[in-house]
């Protein structure tokens, strides 16, 4: 069973480095602020699955810090990071 | 116990499903609002999938309760950022795509009233600072 947990990770960490790829080569600052929505969520699933597989306990707190951190930082991001020259259009039709 | 074990396969199998739904979107949707829809929809339906099938293996109502706590906490966050990132993109004048868009590349384009309904008046937008947008 925890190998199947480990494939299940590993599955998450690819869905994780494509999206984070693809995150990195759009312009725009708001860009990036997608990858941490992607920690925000399937990071924390990833930590979750890894934790079970693994036999850690404490991967619970830690996965709630994750989703702790995401919020806050994509709070502060809008409120203060945003940059008002960011790229308007992010694809030219 | 094993058939405790054949559900969480097929829950994270489900969940698996939905992540992988959610990342296609963020390669494959045209631009910032609908990225973020399949971001902050998709993956929390997966994450509720992933956290159901862990609390089918947790060992004491501690870690169930905690892994609840995590998935409306992720839930009510990505909600609030959601909004945040949304209106604020808005209010700086971020053009929704539309199908009128798709049309001038090529592709099938839609019948003029609907690229009309959707160009962005910016009238439903909550700002609290009227001066930065008005020009």
């Amino acid at each position: 069973m925890s190998a199947f947990y480990i494939a299940v990770s590993v599955v998450l960490l690819l869905t994780i480095v494509l999206g984070l790829g693809h995150v990195f080569r759009q312009p725009g600052r708001a860009e990036s602020l997608l990858a941490a929505l992607l920690f925000g969520s399937t990071g924390v699933a990833l930590v979750l699955v890894l934790g079970q597989g693994l036999g850690l306990d404490r991967a619970l707190d830690i996965a709630l810090v994750f989703a702790l951190l995401a919020a806050v930082l994509c709070v502060a991001f809008v409120l203060r990071g945003w940059p008002e020259d960011d790229s308007k259009e992010d694809r030219k039709p | 116990m094993t058939a405790l074990n054949v559900l969480t396969g097929l829950l994270l199998a489900a969940a698996l499903f939905f992540f992988i739904a959610g990342t296609v979107g963020l390669l494959r949707f045209p631009d910032l609002y609908s990225r973020l829809h399949a971001l902050t929809k998709a993956d929390n339906v997966g994450l509720g999938l992933t956290v159901l099938a862990l609390m089918l293996q947790a060992e004491s109502w501690t870690e169930v309760f905690k892994l609840g706590l995590i998935w409306v906490m992720v839930l009510a966050a990505s909600a609030t950022v959601c909004f945040l990132i949304g209106n604020e993109a808005y209010r700086r004048g971020l053009t929704p795509w539309t199908t009128l868009h798709a049309g001038s590349s090529g592709r099938e384009s839609a019948p003029l009233e609907l690229g009309k309904l959707l160009e962005p008046t910016h009238a439903g937008c909550y700002d609290e600072t009227k001066g930065r947008t008005s020009a």
